[in-house]
């Protein structure tokens, strides 16, 4: 046995020259150009950054690749954003045309700054996870090839950050993006009853479920369960703890869309994504009906939003009632919340628009 | 295998860059990623995945940082039939050194499938595909290169924070620092899983929380000041005089109108009392307003995604804590909330849901803390109040 808990490289010997010499001394930054910042330290010092855009999932030879142009421009040093995007620094302003004109020589945009659309934060999906109800990857290239302007310009009202879930476990920032993709299952778990009473157990399983849809099999002959599909949400909670309740099914699997979440506490608190469609149908390779809407409602909120507003702000200003009217989006009883803490969306005043 | 991938190829198209293209690079020279791609293929024409429960697999002495995956198409695809995720633990902030990047491809390439995320959700470098066999002697060849994994499971999950000191001017702690700190100081309790469920700790620098840490970890700390921002009216007047509408844009736009504006005297003034440190002014005139200098973390907990009972936004449980090397407070903070949790949790129980379940009350009491009302948005409404019964 090897040595274990060594944890990771320390973070001071990945810094390049410029950030360990001007280390919490930054001063300002301005964006002199989409996807090119310049920091400016309290010791004179300039540090550009070059950000770009990458698909996430890449073979080693793509790292390779940003690492060729790390070592001929940026003396050996990059770093990754918390969205995936690869950023080249270099002090001397002489090699930022240089690091740009490499980068798209390897297909990669420049962008992802200010007022834009930075890269999806997104999950496994098909490539990988056993739970997915979507792709990931797949949806992303599809929004990504339609928005490309967006990363690569700054024309939004504020920035406007998308998420992609491939289901509800959401293991990316989801529920707090500007627009969400969420894979969903619309149909209830199928049990393998031969496979449960060999892999699970019964009362872990039937404890899993939130809404209490899981009861024992009525004949006891049967070491297994059955669900009320009358109160089954399609969370998936009880195939995380059972693998024999598998709930994937190709016509009932698509995504829902949420929107108007952020994170940042600029102006307005935090706020959650919210429902504008319930359901929307898995149509690989390219998820037409999702990139359609997604680019509606993009294109309505860049043409009201005010300047700096982000898009829960937005709706928020000009309520949800109208938001829904300039979408076209239909309201359905699926946008009524009946969770947890639904009451708190009921609307308690009489003051609304039309 | 059959090579014939119709559905994917459409995503090798338009100029967002292709994943696709990545898969079929690495499938050039090794037959899992090969498989990868049919897989995925298959998925497309079905609709559904083709991936399995993970089973238990790990290197020696660890209880996570490996996801067992396998697919259910094992005859069809027999190179990826087992295809487990590594996860690696990143460095603080996500700077690398070319060297060290391609000694982890190096690796990649001789134990895995060559496939990569560059990153995970939470922050690991995703080593995506491996055998059973093959884990061991890559866990080893990593650990020679002096890397780590991540955690998984009912564990501490991997810390991650934002770019902070490096190289952001509005950070008010150091974010990189905390986030290695407590990375090392918590080695046991990223890689052995022994909680209700996953925790998961993030630091941002200043209330702009570029990781999410509000939204995504059960503690969350971000950067605030105690102090007043700092304002430069030499700057602000450059501002004005490039036709910037500081009235319109800045003032109307501070959501507590602790901003004024004297449009003659092109001079902006502060009501410190009133600014709730939004960060809106400092964003969008970064030459001219800074954040204070007395800097520190306001903690909050309870962040977390809807698995089970809904999504939970953290809220803030210490208003102001200075963070200063070696974090003895915060540490203290953190194994109280964790034993406190270990004992009361169920399982899969995230610390919002017990909060929740059980009463903040009962919580700050437990932790020996204080209620202030920074802690709430309003008081309560009804009149259902336990009082002691002694
Ligand atoms: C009559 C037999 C058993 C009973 C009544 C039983 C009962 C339980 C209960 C009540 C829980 C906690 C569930 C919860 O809090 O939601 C649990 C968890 C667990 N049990 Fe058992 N158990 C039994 C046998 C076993 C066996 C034979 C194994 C393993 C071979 C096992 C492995 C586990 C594991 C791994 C968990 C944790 C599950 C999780 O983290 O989600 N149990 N068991
Ligand atoms: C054949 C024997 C047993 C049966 C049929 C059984 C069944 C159950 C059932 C139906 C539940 C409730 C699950 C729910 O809340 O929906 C439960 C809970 C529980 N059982 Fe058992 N049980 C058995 C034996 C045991 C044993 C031997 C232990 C401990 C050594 C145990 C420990 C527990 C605990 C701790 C819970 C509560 C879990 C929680 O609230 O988190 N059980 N059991
Ligand atoms: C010792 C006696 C009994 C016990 C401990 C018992 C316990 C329970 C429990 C725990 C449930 C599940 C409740 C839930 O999860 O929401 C239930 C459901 C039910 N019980 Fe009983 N029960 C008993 C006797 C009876 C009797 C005598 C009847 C009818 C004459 C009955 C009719 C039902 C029905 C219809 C349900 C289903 C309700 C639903 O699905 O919402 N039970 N029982
Ligand atoms: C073997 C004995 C018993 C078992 C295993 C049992 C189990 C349960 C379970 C699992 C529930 C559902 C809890 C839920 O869905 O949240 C329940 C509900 C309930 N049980 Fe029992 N129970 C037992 C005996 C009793 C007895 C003896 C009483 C009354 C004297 C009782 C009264 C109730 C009531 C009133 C509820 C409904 C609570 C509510 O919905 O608010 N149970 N029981
Ligand atoms: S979001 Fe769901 S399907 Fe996607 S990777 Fe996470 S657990 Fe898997
Ligand atoms: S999918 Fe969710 S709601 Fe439906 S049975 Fe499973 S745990 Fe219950
Ligand atoms: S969270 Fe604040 S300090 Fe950290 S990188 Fe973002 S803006 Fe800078
Ligand atoms: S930081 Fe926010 S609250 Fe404070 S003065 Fe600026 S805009 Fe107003």
């Amino acid at each position: 046995m090897g040595t274990t808990d060594i944890g990771p490289p320390d973070y001071h010997t990945m810094l390049p020259g410029v950030i360990k010499k001007n280390y919490g001394k930054w001063k300002y930054h301005e964006i002199i150009r989409p996807g090119v910042l310049k920091h400016v330290s309290e010791t004179g010092d300039v540090v550009y950054t070059v950000r770009v855009g990458s698909p996430r999932l890449v073979s080693v030879d793509f790292i390779r690749d940003i690492c060729d142009v790390a070592d001929k421009y940026c003396e050996g040093h990059l770093r990754f954003t918390s969205r995936y995007n690869i950023e080249l620094m270099t002090g001397d302003i002489a090699n930022v045309d240089k690091v740009i004109e490499a980068v798209k020589k390897l297909g990669l945009p420049v962008g992802g700054t200010g007022a834009c659309i930075s890269n999806i934060v997104h999950t496994q999906g098909w490539i990988h996870c056993h739970s997915a109800a979507t792709d990931a990857s797949g949806l992303v290239k599809s929004v990504m090839d339609e928005l490309y302007d967006h990363f690569t310009n700054m024309k939004l009202p504020a920035l406007l950050r998308i998420s992609v879930a491939c289901c509800i476990n959401m293991c990316g920032a989801v529920h707090c993006s500007d627009l969400a993709i969420v894979g969903v299952h619309t149909k209830p778990p199928k049990v393998d009853n031969e496979k449960l009473a060999a892999v699970c157990e019964i009362p872990t399983t039937i404890r899993s479920c939130p809404t209490g849809a899981i009861r024992r099999h009525p004949d006891e002959n049967i070491k297994s369960v059955v669900v009320r599909e009358d109160l089954c949400m399609y969370c998936a909670n009880c195939f995380t703890v059972c693998p024999a309740m598998p709930l994937a099914d190709a016509m009932g699997d698509g995504v829902a869309l949420y929107a108007g979440g952020k994170v940042s506490n600029a102006r307005k608190p935090p706020m959650f994504s919210r429902m504008i469609v319930p359901y929307l149908p898995n149509n690989p390779p390219r998820w037409p009906e999702v990139v359609d809407i997604i680019k509606g409602v993009v294109n309505v909120y860049a043409e009201h939003a005010r300047k700096y507003e982000r898009m829960g702000e937005w709706i928020e200003r000009i309520g949800w009632e109208t938001f829904f009217r300039l979408t076209g989006i239909p309201f359905t009883e699926q946008h009524i919340d009946d969770f947890t803490h639904a009451v708190e969306t009921y609307r308690t005043t009489t003051q609304f628009k039309w | 295998m059959d090579e014939n991938t119709p559905l994917l190829d459409e995503l090798e198209k338009g100029p967002w860059p292709s994943y696709v293209k990545e898969i079929k690079r690495a499938a050039k020279k090794n037959k899992a990623a090969k498989d990868l791609l049919g897989i995925q293929e298959l998925s497309y024409k079905d609709k559904v995945t083709h991936w399995k429960h993970g089973g238990i697999v790990g290197v020696t002495g660890y209880g996570g940082g490996v996801i067992g995956r396998y697919s259910d198409v094992p005859e069809q695809f027999p190179n990826a039939a087992s295809f487990h995720t590594i996860r690696v633990n990143h460095p603080g902030g996500w700077f690398y050194t070319t060297k060290a990047l391609r000694q982890i491809c190096d690796v990649w390439e001789k134990f895995g499938s060559g496939m990569t995320n560059f990153h995970g959700s939470t922050g690991d470098i995703i080593l995506l595909g491996t055998t059973t066999e093959n884990l061991q002697p890559c866990f080893d060849a990593l650990a020679g290169i002096g890397f780590d994994l991540g955690g998984s499971g009912s564990a501490l999950r991997t810390i991650a924070g934002c770019v902070g000191p490096a190289r952001c001017e509005w950070s008010t702690i150091d974010t990189l620092n905390i986030v290695h700190d407590l990375t090392m100081e918590f080695q046991d309790e990223i890689h052995r899983p022994r909680w209700p469920y996953k925790f998961k700790i993030k630091a941002s620098g200043c209330p702009n929380d570029c990781v999410a840490a509000i939204a995504r970890a059960d503690f969350t700390i971000i950067g605030t000041w105690r102090d007043s921002l700092r304002i430069d009216q030499n700057s602000v007047k450059e501002y004005a005089e490039k036709g910037f509408d500081i009235h319109k844009l800045i003032v109307d736009r501070c959501p507590t109108d602790a901003l004024e504006w004297d449009e003659k005297k092109k001079e902006l003034t502060l009501k410190p009392e009133d600014c709730v440190r939004c960060m809106h002014c400092i964003n969008k005139m970064p030459k001219a307003i800074r954040p204070g200098v007395e800097g520190g973390a306001t903690i909050m907990i309870g962040g977390k995604a809807p698995i089970i009972k809904g999504a939970y936004l953290s809220w803030v449980l210490i208003p102001f804590m200075k963070m200063e090397p070696p974090y003895h407070e915060m540490k203290e903070l953190l194994r109280k909330i964790w034993d406190w949790w270990d004992e009361h949790g169920r399982t899969r129980e995230r610390l919002a849901e017990l909060v929740e379940r059980v009463g903040l009350k009962r919580f700050l009491r437990e932790m020996g803390i204080k209620p202030v009302p920074q802690m709430v948005f309003k008081p309560r409404a009804n009149p259902y109040v336990f009082f002691d019964k002694k």
